[in-house]
C-alpha cells in the first residue's frame, strides 16, 4: 500500500506536491528541486502528463526516476493521448515499475497547447479510465475474448486510484454528479482544482458529504498580481478573490515569493478542517514548499 | 441519406422508463429509404407503448425531422397533445431527435441508432449535428449529443474546462456541451439521467459495415456522387 494511502486511511492531514517534466531531456533541475525541496516535506509527488497539451517528457518515465530517489508519485493520466490499449499498457508499466498512485483526469484539449494540430483520443473518459483501473486491479482488462468473456491478466496490479474535481467552477452540481461517477468506477481519493476562497470550498465540500473519499484541496502558488488575474480571465474553475490579487500587488517584487508562501500557508490553514489534506501545485517555485508548510502551521 | 437501425424494444422501453404518456413522432425521410419508419414504425410502437401501460397521447409523421422550421409548422398543430405527454419518442437519425429536443421542449427519446454510412448530417440540419456512432444515447442527454456538443466527446459529464459563462476551453464562441446537457436535464427535472455511466464507445461501429456497402442502395448512392463528379459527356 502506498505512503499515501496509508496516511489518508490514518486520517491524517496530508499534503503532496506536484513537478512538471521539462520540455527536452534535461530531467536534471526538476529532480534537483523534488529531492531538495518536496522530499521530506510532502508524502507524494504529482508528475504532470504532457500539462496544458504541451509536449514534454512522460509522466511516467519521471514517475518512475522519483521512485529511484525515494520518493513517492502520483504518475497523473490523462485521457487525452493514448487509446484504451495504451492507457492500460501503461498502467501495468507503471505497477511493474513500482508506481500505485495514479491520478486519472481528462486532460486539456490539444488546441491548448503547442501541437494544435494533432488528433485528440479520449478514447475513454477519466469515469472509463477509473473504471479501466478496478477492471485490472480485478484481473481483466477491457477486452472481451472469443467467447465474450473478460480478457484475464496473467498477474494483476494494485492501485490508489485518484481523481479531479472543480470546487468553484459552473455548475457545482454537474460537478458532484460527475464526482460520484468516478468514486463508483473506483477513485479513492480526490485531488481539487485550484482553490482560493475558503467559503466556496467549504460548500462544495458540504454538496459531497456523502461522497466518501479524502480530499486534498488544490493550492496553487501565485507568482504574481498579473498571474491572477490571468487565471480569472482564462482558466475555467479558478477564481483568485480581489483582496490576494492585491495582496501580491502590493508586494515588493523582492518579497512576492515570501507573499505567495503566506497566502498559499493560510490557505492551507483555513481549509484543513474542511477536508484530509492539501495538494500544493508550486509551478517551478519549488522552494516555496517549505514555506508554505511554516506558513500553514504544518511544519517548523 | 442517414441510415438508421431500430433499437431494440428492451432499450427503448427502458429509454422510456417513467414517462407514462407519450408521443411518437417520425422521419418520413431518410428512415422510409432504409425501411426503419414510417407508418409500419408508428404502429409497431405504438403497440410497444400501449404493451407496456403507457398511453399514446398523439403520433405524426414528418417529412425531414431534421429541420425545425418543419417540425415546428407540422407540430404547431399538435400543441395539445405534445404537451400533454412526458416524452416524445422519434423515429430518425440523431440529428432529427435533437431537432425535436430543441424545437419542443420535452424529453426526445431516440428509437433508432444512427449508423455509420461515412459522416452526412441530413438533408436540412441546422446546428444539429449526428457523428453516426451507431449507439445512440440521446435518450440520456436531453435530447443534446455529447458526442457532437463536447468537443472531447465525453460521455460522463464535463470536464474541467468549463468556462464561467458556460463556454468551452477550446473556444469562447463555443459552449460546454455538458453544460448544455446538464441545464436542459435539469430543466426537464431528470439530472438522474447523468448519474448513469456510460460505457467507453465501441469503435467498430464507427466503420462502415461491409454488409452495407453489398447492399443495392449503397451502389446507387456511390454511383450518384460519382455521376455528380464527372463532367456531362459531349455527344460527338
Amino acid at each position: 500500500m502506498s505512503q499515501l494511502q496509508q496516511r489518508l486511511q490514518a486520517g491524517d492531514f496530508v499534503v503532496t506536491g506536484e513537478i512538471g517534466p521539462p520540455k527536452g531531456v534535461n530531467v536534471g533541475p526538476v529532480l534537483h528541486e523534488a529531492e531538495q525541496y518536496l522530499k521530506g516535506n510532502v508524502v507524494a509527488v504529482n508528475v504532470t502528463d504532457i500539462q496544458t497539451a504541451v509536449m514534454r517528457v512522460g509522466s511516467l518515465a519521471v514517475s518512475k526516476m522519483l521512485v529511484d530517489r525515494g520518493i513517492e508519485p502520483v504518475f497523473q493520466m490523462v485521457c487525452r493521448d493514448r487509446n484504451r490499449l495504451a492507457l492500460q499498457s501503461d498502467l501495468l508499466s507503471a505497477a511493474v515499475l513500482g508506481i500505485e498512485n495514479v491520478l486519472a483526469l481528462t486532460g486539456d484539449h490539444v488546441v491548448m497547447g503547442d501541437h494544435k494540430d494533432a488528433k485528440p483520443v479520449y478514447d475513454v473518459d477519466s469515469v472509463g479510465l477509473l473504471r479501466a483501473m478496478s477492471g485490472l486491479e480485478a484481473g481483466t482488462d477491457m477486452g472481451l475474448d472469443m467467447k465474450g468473456n473478460p480478457n484475464q491478466l496473467d498477474g494483476a496490479p494494485t492501485f490508489f486510484k485518484g481523481c479531479c474535481t472543480t470546487p468553484c467552477g459552473p455548475d457545482p452540481e454537474a460537478q458532484v454528479i460527475k464526482l460520484e461517477k468516478k468514486v463508483a468506477a473506483g477513485a479513492q481519493f480526490v485531488q481539487t482544482q485550484a482553490v482560493y476562497d475558503p467559503a466556496t470550498f467549504e460548500a462544495f465540500m458540504k454538496r459531497i458529504a456523502h461522497v466518501r473519499v479524502p480530499v486534498l484541496v488544490g493550492i496553487v502558488a501565485l507568482k504574481s498580481a498579473g498571474m491572477a488575474k490571468y487565471m480569472n480571465r482564462g482558466v475555467p474553475g479558478v477564481q483568485v478573490p480581489d483582496a490576494i490579487i492585491q495582496r501580491m500587488a502590493d508586494a515588493p517584487k523582492e518579497d512576492r515569493k515570501k507573499v505567495s508562501a503566506e497566502i498559499a500557508g493560510e490557505l492551507v490553514r483555513q481549509m484543513r478542517p474542511m477536508c484530509q489534506g492539501a495538494h500544493l501545485m508550486t509551478l517551478g517555485w519549488d522552494d516555496l514548499v517549505p514555506d508554505i508548510l511554516a506558513a500553514a502551521g504544518l511544519k517548523p | 441519406m442517414n441510415a438508421t437501425e431500430r433499437k431494440p424494444n428492451d432499450e427503448i422501453a427502458e429509454s422510456l422508463d417513467g414517462a407514462g404518456k407519450v408521443f411518437i413522432l417520425g422521419c418520413q425521410g431518410c428512415p422510409i429509404g432504409c425501411e426503419t419508419g414510417g407508418q409500419p414504425w408508428v404502429n409497431d410502437m405504438t403497440a410497444l407503448v400501449t404493451g407496456a401501460g403507457k398511453a399514446v397521447t398523439g403520433s405524426a409523421l414528418i417529412d425531414m425531422i431534421c429541420n425545425k422550421a418543419l417540425v415546428g409548422i407540422r407540430l404547431g398543430r399538435m400543441v395539445e397533445k405534445l404537451a400533454a405527454a412526458d416524452a416524445i419518442l422519434v423515429g430518425s437519425c440523431g440529428v432529427g431527435v435533437q431537432a425535436v429536443g430543441n424545437m419542443v421542449g420535452r424529453r426526445a427519446v431516440p428509437a433508432m441508432n444512427t449508423i455509420c454510412m461515412g459522416d452526412y448530417q441530413g438533408l436540412w440540419p441546422s446546428e444539429e449535428r449526428c457523428a453516426e456512432c451507431g449507439e445512440c444515447v440521446l435518450a440520456h442527454t436531453g435530447g443534446l449529443c455529447p458526442v457532437t456538443l463536447c468537443a472531447k466527446s465525453l460521455m460522463n459529464g464535463q470536464c474541467g474546462g468549463t468556462g464561467d459563462d458556460g463556454s468551452c476551453e477550446v473556444s469562447p464562441e463555443r459552449r460546454c456541451g455538458w453544460h448544455l446537457i446538464y441545464e436542459r436535464l435539469r430543466a426537464l427535472g431528470r439530472l438522474d439521467d447523468m448519474r448513469r455511466p456510460q460505457a467507453p464507445r465501441d469503435y467498430r461501429k464507427r466503420e462502415i459495415a461491409d454488409a452495407r456497402r453489398r447492399t443495392i442502395r449503397w451502389a446507387l448512392e456511390v454511383a450518384e456522387a460519382e455521376d455528380a463528379d464527372q463532367p456531362q459527356a459531349v455527344e460527338p
